[in-house]
């Protein structure tokens, strides 16, 4: 199954597919095979949606005067 | 220059501030043109105190005055004065000497027309407004869940901490680029242009922040610039406002696509709260297995009945060797289904565990809900996907219910 696929999705497109796929299981009328094959995906979407969210740290850059972009780091303050 | 008094007549002691400070109130106090003035100005930075005394700015294009109002007096006020307002003050100048500021002790105040500022800002919010620049069908909605937020503002500001502070909070999986730009004085107007512009212009930029932190009314003045407004009418991206506090409107946050009264106020709604978004990810990884586990007992119940079909086929007076070749053909079948529904329920199983791993099973049973229209099992995640008197199925840990919204 196409797990290269799911990996290149956004953290949106991968939630939208789930929700998809949740709501056709849940009307049911399918096939067995076409069932399984939506879950399977179902559960590698869910999986590359939790690693999204759980790997990030904010990535900050910014526009400087000669027009060139850096990555700027910013102290948390309270 | 020769003291008036004696505490300081030695040419080389020192002051105290505060004898300094008594002494210069005394300088105002001695000429008696300061006594009683009447000054024209617009006022600004207008704040009522809890104790009824009022405290405000008289300004014009060159100078500024601080005033203050006692409450005796500003109880006899015949009108709600308001930043923007032009008025004369009568009263004295005195020095607040605990501030160290000399300022007006108004005692009256009357209004002469509305300000320069506010009338300027009046006759461009209406231009725009007749131009259609507010209408609420050209405020483009914003995207669930962002990639990369744009932001114009100040880079030094406050303002910035604040929405960095909140997305990292929020949203720890976002990018943030930052197009700085003067948001005060002159260039400001240019500066925010130019930097909304080049961000409008990136494809990889999802919405756009216009903040600035709290000011007067004059500090907040360039987003209530022509340019900056039109500017952000034509953008591509939606546009985020988030200008001064939740009292001030800006021309900016009119004709933006949604106005925040703050600039944490503006991050928080550009970003997801992913305290939101992990549950909801999980309960539908929850769902999932659910629903998959009732598909797999349909079937199992499905080919049952057929077997049970299959076995009353037909008479008892049919041949017994018809039926024993039924029997045996049944027999195959029941043992490929279930040799079929036993590959099927490893792969589940094993799917299970790795759904475990990530709790979603544990959600459900923390109290979290899944709710869907009954009528087209749509999961319901805003109050805008329902309306009073819609069916609903909510979906708890151990099973459904059905549901109505009543309002």
């Amino acid at each position: 199954m196409a797990k290269d696929d799911v990996e290149a999705l956004t953290f949106e497109e991968a939630l939208a597919e789930l929700e998809t796929i949740v709501e056709r299981l849940d009307a049911g009328e399918l096939v067995l095979e076409e069932a399984l094959a939506l879950f399977e995906r179902g559960q590698a979407l869910a999986d590359h949606c939790n690693e999204q969210l759980e790997a990030a740290t904010l990535r900050v850059e910014q526009l400087t005067e000669d027009g060139e972009i850096v990555e700027i780091n910013v102290e948390e303050e309270a | 220059m020769e003291p008036l008094f004696g505490q300081a007549d030695q040419e080389h002691s020192t002051w105290t501030v505060g004898d300094l400070t008594a002494y210069i109130r005394e300088l105002f106090e001695l000429d008696y043109r300061l006594q009683d003035v009447r000054v024209e100005g617009e006022i600004s930075n207008f704040t009522r105190a809890r104790s009824g005394h009022l405290y405000f700015t008289l300004k014009d294009e060159n100078a500024q005055l601080k005033c203050v109002m006692w409450r005796s007096n500003a109880e006899r006020l015949r009108f709600p004065p308001s930043d923007g307002d032009a008025v004369v003050a009568r009263g004295h100048i005195s020095v607040y000497e605990v501030g160290g500021v000399y300022q007006l002790y108004a005692q009256s105040l009357s209004p002469t027309g509305r300000g320069d500022l506010a009338l300027a800002f009046e006759r461009l919010k209406q231009r725009l407004a007749e131009e259609g620049l507010f209408d609420p069908e050209q405020k483009q909605p914003l995207p669930r869940f962002p990639r990369k937020i744009g932001v114009v503002t100040s880079a030094d500001a406050a303002a910035l901490r604040d929405i960095l502070n909140v997305l990292r909070r929020r949203s720890p999986f976002l990018s943030v680029l930052i197009a700085p730009a003067l948001v005060q004085g002159d260039e400001a107007p240019y500066q925010i242009v130019r930097s909304l512009q080049w961000l409008d212009a990136r494809d990889d930029v999802d919405t756009i922040i216009v903040a600035r932190g709290g000011g007067s009314i004059e500090d907040l003045w360039a987003f209530n610039d022509e340019d900056v407004a039109r500017a952000i009418f034509a953008a591509h991206h939606p546009i985020i406002s988030g200008v001064g506090h939740e009292t001030d409107f800006t021309i900016a946050d009119f004709v933006a696509d949604v106005r925040a009264p703050t600039p944490s106020a503006a991050a928080e709604i550009a970003a997801p709260d992913i305290a939101e978004l992990r549950p909801h990810v999980q309960a539908l990884g929850t769902a999932l297995y659910r629903h998959m586990q009732t598909i797999l007992e349909q079937g199992r119940w499905q080919v049952q009945s057929l077997v049970r079909s299959l076995r009353h086929l037909g008479p008892q007076a049919r041949l017994a060797g018809s039926r024993q070749q039924v029997d045996g053909l049944t027999g195959r079948l029941e043992q490929a289904i279930s040799r079929h529904l036993e590959r099927r329920r490893g792969r589940l199983e094993m799917a299970r565990a790795r759904l475990d791993a990530v709790g979603p099973l544990a959600t459900l049973s923390r109290g979290y809900a899944i709710v869907r229209r009954a009528d087209d099992g749509h999961i319901v995640r805003s109050v805008g996907d329902v309306t009073a008197g819609d069916r609903l199925r909510v979906r708890v840990a151990d099973g459904s219910f059905d549901a109505a919204v009543e309002s």
